[in-house]
């Protein structure tokens, strides 16, 4: 008798395929956007054309009154108010300035001092036409050469921040990210971490910070930014190093900011992200090529038992 | 021959009681899913109407359930002229009109998204439409949206209480 | 009163209370088989050690798993996949070990449609079949409310409204089914215990009824043939093995059954591990939220071809039909009109059914997940009326069909 059983796997594997096929790949391929990644280059903004000179740009940092704003801990310039306050003041608190440097592209940077609704690519939000200003004070120059100056500026936030090879993940998610979204797995809130508190009053007292931080942030953006923890698998990480890139390509008209990291940086974000949400994906590697060796001896070892036993039966 | 039918009748007879008993637990076991008092009583919601702006959909909740609520401006009004169906549906509180309607598409329960351009409501699930009144523009769904009972207390509406303007929707099957 | 000596060995002892060589006998080495079947009579003992997958993996999710609507969520994504060690594999086991489980019913469905292995005395074989077809169906669904994600919110919001029956506007008994105006807390409560209890009785209920079903009409073999067992398992109790044309369950086709199973476990775990994606649909990671529909809602895609019948249609029309094509299947042995049971390529009108059904409700399948606008909305109304068409057909090509 002919043996038939190759056709009829050959069916089964094929009408499988076939169903897989159009329920997965196609169908999801017909129900998302595709937006295909720019690779963080930023080609919308002007190249910097004039070489930095750090010092004069720590000069201009300070006078141009950055600190009114920001912090930059690590040249001994503390915040100048606490989250919350800087929340009700401008929306969302503004990031410290320490590592700016090592995170953001330098263009960005460029084009954010000089118009920061341009660069965040929040101009539908605000228009200086209709006077809505963004809280962040454009630099208007200190008399110089502009183009040199912010030139120089960029310069020097490159000079205090720490080389971007040691940029952690961490710092990369909650110097872009962290001030508008939590990370509930991570005890990550936007005003920081929430670690064990001894007493029950001071856990509630920095839950009310939270809140208040929120009411704020719920006001500046339309609604609070959703909690990240599991983002890796609820979108996947094409999506999310696109949306990082540029919201605007996904959601159009959304009140997310581009936030202007590097390419590296936005990879340590979705490093971040997948800490949070797929934490497991290294054991799940490393156990998952172990059972595959396994199943494998053990599929041979019952088809070695199968020929033995139906040698008898022929 | 006698005991032996009297012994079959006592089996069925047996067996009759025991399907009571049957049946009666049967009833506390239907009772026991029913929803519970504070899931029922929980509570009315009360809108400030004198809130809203014109054209703009605002999202409320009434016992876990979207409530839309829409302001709806001259033009509107004009469009809606003479549309017995949509005027019927209309909501008077003071010189403002409002469609205030249950969001949740009366397909299967989706909730459909307002599309501001064009003034009007896409559920997404399967593809139904709806106009600023609330009413069907294009199927599956079978009617319009679902309006809560209210009551007009000054510039506020109570939802869930029964007032003579939502009556008189329901008596003449403007919604369910 | 039964006798008792004193037992030889612990084997004779318990062989004296529980008849151990008897049950042996009844359950494997003379539980007696066809040789004439393929690697698709193998797809029953795949189905068992998917179950055991199944009930294994789901007695640890249970031991972490919080039926609460504020817990659920973050009981499986932070305790079950962060914290339990191994709780990750425990959660994606059963998770595609749910998906997959469908694909081999399918599979095993289809087989019997293809054999006609529902006719001449095995009847109730196909019937018990179709019921834990519908127990599995039930227990898929209420399982899937467990993580309580956007998914899980929203299918449960839809499937629930199909109960109120369209313009019946029964929404009592919606509400009676989610203790509650909309899917909450006694919702999840109720789905859990179906989950954990009441459908896993059920279920392992039906598999017993499944299998002694098979015991007098025994299994069905690849041309249909009407094997004569008792004289077949004397020639092979005789010593001639290979001039009999059965086997023993145990070890003959239990062999290859295990070699089969052991390939279908590389297929299982290479999906566990490096493809899950398509069983753990991205949205239910999402917590889930009652003011925020998802762009897209559809089932898992083993149900996505009898909510495409549900579709098309108005909604009174729809639920009819959906309706109709739930229960239908359990009616072919008598919708099959046909004497013939031969494999569907030797029967004529039938072979085309057999093939024009699985891609039509492969095309319903795949209509089912695509959303309803435009093209997939127009071939969506074409597949579904062309089932319904098919069955209606059904009795009238089969009687028609020539006795072999």
């Amino acid at each position: 008798m002919k043996n038939k059983e190759p056709l009829i796997l050959a069916v089964v594997i094929f009408f499988s395929l076939v169903t897989y096929y159009l329920v997965e790949p196609y169908a999801h391929h017909v129900m998302h956007k595709h937006v295909d990644s720019e690779n963080f280059t930023y080609a919308d903004l002007p190249e910097i054309t004039k070489t930095g000179n750090a010092v004069n740009g720590k000069e201009l940092v300070m006078n141009a009154g950055c600190a009114g704003c920001h912090s930059i801990e690590t040249a001994g310039m503390p915040a100048p108010m606490d989250s919350v306050m800087a929340a009700q003041s401008y929306g969302v608190n503004p990031p410290d300035l320490s590592n700016a440097g090592a995170i953001y592209d330098a263009k960005f940077l460029a084009e954010l001092i000089k118009n920061p609704a341009h660069a965040l690519k929040v101009e539908h939000k605000f228009d200086e036409a209709k006077a809505q200003m963004h809280p962040m004070v454009p630099f208007y120059g200190m008399g110089g050469d502009i183009d040199q100056e912010i030139a120089d500026m960029v310069a020097y936030l490159q000079s205090i921040a720490v080389s971007p090879a040691d940029v952690t993940p961490k710092m990369a998610f909650e110097n872009a990210c962290g001030r508008c979204h939590a990370v509930g797995y991570e005890k990550w809130t936007q005003i920081g971490t929430k670690s064990g508190f001894k007493d029950k009053k001071d856990e509630l007292a920095f839950d009310i910070k939270v809140l208040e931080y929120q009411d704020s942030l719920k006001s500046y953006m339309g609604k609070l930014p959703p909690d990240l923890s599991m983002y890796i698998r609820s979108r996947n990480e094409q999506f999310i190093s696109t949306l990082i890139e540029n919201p605007q390509n996904h959601l159009a008209g959304t009140a997310m900011p581009r936030v202007g990291v590097t390419a590296d940086s936005a990879a340590k974000v979705i490093e971040y992200m997948k800490d949070a949400g797929d934490t497991k994906r290294h054991e799940r590697a490393e156990v998952g090529k172990n059972v595959m060796i396994y199943i494998v001896i053990f599929a041979i070892f019952a088809l070695l038992w199968k020929k033995q036993v139906w040698k008898d039966l022929h | 021959m006698k005991s032996n039918s009297r012994r079959g009748f006592m089996g069925k007879a047996f067996g009759a009681v025991a399907a009571v008993g049957a049946v009666g637990s049967l009833v506390a076991m239907k009772k026991s899913w029913d929803p519970l008092p504070s899931v029922k009583a929980a509570g009315f919601t009360t809108l400030d109407m004198s809130i809203y702006e014109e054209g703009l959909m605002v999202t409320e909740k009434w016992r876990g359930k979207p409530i839309f609520v829409l302001k709806k401006s001259a033009a509107v009004m004009e469009k809606e002229k003479g549309n017995a169906a949509a005027e019927a549906r209309n909501i008077k509180i003071g010189n403002d009109n409002f469609m205030v309607a249950i969001g949740l598409c009366t397909h299967l329960g989706c909730i459909p998204a307002f599309r501001e351009a064009e003034g009007d409501f896409l559920c997404a699930c399967h593809g139904g439409q709806f106009d600023a009144s609330g009413l069907v523009t294009k199927v599956p769904p079978p009617r319009g949206f679902d309006i809560p009972p209210f009551k007009i207390e000054g510039n506020t509406l109570v939802l869930g209480e029964v007032g003579p303007e939502w009556q008189t929707m329901k008596d003449n099957g403007v919604t369910l | 009163m039964a006798h008792f000596t004193k037992a030889t060995s612990v084997k004779d002892w318990l062989n004296q209370r529980l008849a151990i060589e008897k049950v042996e006998k009844v359950m494997a080495s003379e539980y007696w088989i066809p040789k004439n079947i393929n690697f698709l009579w193998a797809m029953g003992m795949v189905l068992v050690i998917t179950f055991a997958l199944l009930v294994v993996s789901g007695i640890f999710l249970l031991m972490y798993y919080v039926p609460t609507v504020d817990e659920a969520f973050n009981s499986v994504n932070y305790t079950i996949m962060r914290e339990v060690d191994f709780g990750w594999l425990w959660r994606h086991v059963h998770g595609v070990a749910a998906s997959v489980v469908f694909l081999v019913i399918y599979i095993h469905m289809f087989t019997g449609i293809y054999y006609g292995s529902y006719k001449k005395g095995r009847e109730m074989i196909w019937i018990s079949g179709m019921l834990l077809f519908i127990a599995f169906s039930t227990e898929a669904f209420s399982g899937y409310m467990l993580p309580w994600g956007q998914m899980s919110y929203w299918a449960g919001m839809v499937i629930t409204n199909l109960f109120s029956g369209g313009s019946l506007h029964a929404d009592g008994l919606v509400e009676w089914i989610r203790g509650d105006y909309v899917p909450a807390q006694a919702f999840l409560g109720r789905f859990f215990m179906l989950h954990v209890l009441l459908v896993p009785l059920a279920i392992m209920g039906l598999i017993g009824l499944h299998f002694a079903a098979l015991r007098i009409p025994h299994v069905n073999n690849q041309d249909g043939e009407e094997i004569d067992f008792d004289a077949e398992s004397k020639k092979y109790l005789d010593g001639d093995k290979v001039g009999s044309k059965v086997m023993r369950f145990a070890n003959d086709f239990m062999s290859k059954d295990m070699m089969v199973v052991g390939i279908f476990l590389i297929f299982f775990f290479y999906l566990t591990f490096y493809n899950y994606g398509f069983a753990m649909d991205p949205v239910n990671f999402d917590p889930a939220d009652g003011l925020k529909t998802p762009a897209h809602i559809y089932p898992e895609w083993y149900f996505l071809w009898s909510y495409e019948i549900l579709r098309p249609f108005n909604i009174d029309l729809g639920l009819a039909l959906f309706g109709f094509a739930q229960v239908i299947f359990v009616f072919l042995p008598f919708l099959d009109r046909s004497p013939n049971s031969v494999p569907a390529s030797r029967r004529g009108a039938f072979k085309y059914w057999f093939w024009g059904m699985l891609i039509v409700m492969i095309v319903l399948t795949a209509m089912g997940k695509l959303p309803p606008e435009g093209i997939y909305s127009t071939i969506g109304l074409y597949a579904a009326i062309i089932f319904i068409a098919m069955w209606v057909a059904l009795p009238i090509i089969t009687s028609l069909e020539k006795k072999l």
